[in-house]
């Protein structure tokens, strides 16, 4: 020791420093575990909005899958073409197909269709109106149209149309289940695309007690079922019901003859009046 | 009133009882037709026993107890079984529900039954009979009493606790249930201790009820362990807990039934009818409610069936008021809010209210000053506005765990006293919906 107080201290903790420095160092080699670089590339690449709506707890989640094989890069439903053919290109694995699902709403029976029964006063969401005596409307099933499901949607793919029920807008919708646990009546099923016949309605009641209640509910006229192949919808609690393995099979004409339009064949958006007031909205 | 017992916290709101509390309760005319749900209880739902097209009497078994929490319900008067379909609910929802078209030439007599004597009955006997007639809790919870009677062997009990409290407003039913029956309700007690097998028993009434405490102290039996309790006016002194504390000055545990500490609690009303099983056979079809509030033209205490439509109550008691807004099954602080006249009055309706314009002011939700009222309201010590934070916030985790919701029974103390109108029990309820609804995890 040098006597001199800063010296002594500079060197005490210089040594100090120096020795923790190397026990550091000895710790990284020993313990080193190495990790696959391409995962924070191919992480780098996802959305990284971590929306989860491909099973996985997040998109760095997803990125070990996708590099371990597990997944497929179509597996997330987020990203575009474009970027899905990136991470392929970048892993050199075949994208896989691409199964854009959607949210579709079963229930058509806005303000302007359904009965009210009593007004409603209180918390504004739907899930507190449900709590008190149904929420107003007269339908048991149908949406309450307090926009519940707009407040849960993070990629605003969900807006209210005038008619007081929400619009999924296919093209950002990521199937994410977001809206569907946000909904107290379980009005929200998420759907392949390509499944287009669609009965928009929940309404256990028969023919006209349901019709009382909603003008476009299920009357359960059975005309769908005789028009449609067989096997492709059955009367399931006075509600007509679409067996979707049988996809294929199913064609427009089982509309046709629907007296509430209850049933209705989707291309795209499910509320279609509604695509002038999205354009309006976009521009 | 000091002096008496209570518990700490509470709130009193407006009582508003002398529009019903000195008017005799009087039979109810049948009506056209009654709706007999299969759930009027807390529980499973019972088991249907009748089609379309029976012809049932007055006071006959329609549907079995499904499972040890359920109870019978029985046709409430003679008539046709019109069908089995879904009809609205009290609680907002379709249930399946028995339509009964009465018989209008039907004398309405109730079969003659063969009634054992409840004193020669077998103790542990005594609550499947109570079972078969159907009873359950007349408080406003409906919980079949049968349970109730069986506490866990673990846990006797040893003080029988009869609650003739009343303390929402506007109710009178049990008041005049202790004015009109006090005989049927001592009788109903010696039942129920037989079935315990205790012998002591308290009947706590609010002070505001100074003739029904009079009455009762005047037709006590002598040799029957009853002591009538006065207890402070204020709400929600009927509540479970709450009466526990004011009476034994005991506390129940959180979560745990009040047999942990050894105490039951019956409602007057729910006494009187285990009373009449077994004076008469009949089973519970009837109760008397109170159609009260100042939108009603002719308020009344009613024996009215089980079934009833809402539509046909207001239509006998003279109508609506024209600045009528809101219709409530109960009283006004836990009571259920209806949304269709076609809803029927069930085993737990307590009171039918219809409220005017100036008795429910709808008042603009401001945001929370953290003055802390509600957690000096609160009877349970919760601490409402974190709770309400938590529940907007959906963190259910934290607001079970940590702010104990589940000991919340919605009472509605926070959301009377709440100066900024935040409908604070609202939203307890709706997250206690939530969570019912949510798989659990």
């Amino acid at each position: 020791m040098t006597g001199n107080p800063i010296l002594d201290s500079a060197l005490v903790l210089g040594g100090v420093g120096l020795f923790f420095g190397f026990l550091i160092a000895m710790a990284n080699k020993k313990f080193y575990v190495w990790e696959d670089p391409r995962i924070s590339e191919v992480e780098e690449l996802l959305p990284n909005s971590n929306c989860g709506a491909c099973g996985q707890p997040g998109c760095r989640a997803f990125a070990e899958a996708v590099v371990g094989g597990k997944e497929q890069p179509s597996g997330c439903t987020v990203m575009g073409e474009e970027d899905l053919a990136d991470v392929a290109s970048y892993l050199g694995v075949d994208a896989g197909e691409a199964n854009k699902r959607v949210a579709r709403l079963l229930c058509a029976g806005g303000k302007n269709e359904a009965a009210r029964n009593s007004d409603y006063a209180g918390l504004e969401t739907c899930k507190a109106a449900a709590s008190v005596a149904g929420g107003g409307k007269a339908c048991n099933w149908g949406c309450l149209g307090l926009a519940d499901c707009e407040d849960a949607c993070l990629l605003d793919a969900i807006y209210m149309n005038d008619d007081l029920l929400p619009v999924v807008i296919p093209e950002l919708c990521t199937a994410c289940n977001d809206c569907v646990v946000a909904c107290p009546k379980d009005l929200f099923e998420l759907m392949p695309i390509e499944q287009k016949l669609i009965v928009q309605c929940k309404n256990l009641l028969k023919g006209d007690a349901a019709e009382d209640l909603c003008s476009v509910a299920c009357n359960t006229c059975n005309r769908c079922v005789a028009d449609s192949e067989p096997g492709v919808i059955e009367i399931i609690d006075n509600l007509a019901v679409i067996n979707y393995e049988k996809n294929e099979l199913t064609s427009p004409k089982a509309i046709e003859r629907c007296p509430t339009e209850a049933i209705v064949w989707v291309e795209g958006q499910q509320f279609k009046e509604s695509l002038i007031e999205l354009e309006k909205k976009v521009v | 009133m000091k002096g008496l017992p209570s518990f700490k916290h509470g709130v009193h709101p407006p009582e508003n009882k002398d529009i019903t509390s000195g008017i005799a309760s009087k039979r109810f005319p049948f009506p056209k037709e009654v709706i007999l749900p299969l759930s009027q209880h807390i529980g499973t739902p019972a088991k249907a026993l009748v089609k379309a097209g029976d012809h049932v009497e007055r006071g006959d078994v329609i549907a079995e107890a499904a499972g040890f929490i359920s109870s019978t319900v029985h046709a409430t008067a003679a008539g046709t079984v019109k069908s089995i379909e879904l009809w609205p609910h009290p609680n907002g929802l379709m249930v399946p529900s028995i339509r009964i078209t009465v018989d209008q030439s039907s004398s309405q007599m109730r079969r003659n039954r063969m009634v054992p004597r409840w004193q020669d009955v077998k103790d542990e006997d005594l609550s499947k009979e109570i079972a078969k007639a159907g009873i359950v809790g007349l408080g406003g919870a409906a919980f079949p009493s049968h349970v109730k009677l069986c506490p866990p062997e673990d846990q006797p009990v040893e003080l029988l606790i009869i609650n003739g409290s009343e303390c929402e407003p506007y109710l009178t039913s049990d008041h005049r249930v202790m004015l009109e029956q006090p005989e049927m309700v001592y009788e109903g007690i010696r039942i129920e201790l037989k079935a315990l097998g205790i012998t002591r028993c308290v009947i706590g009434i609010e002070n505001n009820k100074p003739d029904a405490i009079e009455m009762m102290r005047k037709t006590r039996p002598a040799d029957l362990d009853a002591k009538i309790q006065p207890l402070t006016v204020k709400y929600p002194q009927g509540a479970e807990k709450m009466l526990i504390k004011a009476v034994m000055g005991r506390e129940v545990p959180s979560g745990a039934l009040p047999s942990a500490i050894g105490a039951m609690v019956q409602n007057v009303a729910t006494a009187a009818n285990v009373a009449a099983v077994f004076q008469t056979g009949h089973p519970l079809i009837e109760r008397i409610m109170t159609v009260s509030g100042r939108g009603i033209r002719r308020p009344g205490n009613w024996k009215i069936p089980f079934g009833t439509k809402l539509r046909d109550v207001i239509e006998h008691c003279g109508g609506m008021t024209d600045d009528t807004v809101e219709i409530l099954f109960g009283g006004p602080m836990m009571g259920q809010a209806i949304s269709d006249l076609d809803v029927p009055v069930l085993k737990g309706t307590g009171g039918i209210l219809v409220l005017t314009k100036d008795e429910c002011k709808r008042q603009d939700i401001l945001p929370c000053i953290r003055c802390g009222k509600c957690l000096e309201a609160c009877p349970i010590f919760l601490n409402p506005q974190w709770m309400k934070d938590l529940a907007k916030a959906e963190r259910f985790e934290e607001l079970v765990e940590e702010a104990h919701l589940n000991d919340c029974m919605l009472c509605g103390c926070c959301s009377f006293i709440c100066p900024s109108n935040i409908p604070l029990s609202q939203y307890f309820a709706m997250s206690k919906t939530q969570l019912r609804r949510l798989p659990k995890s």
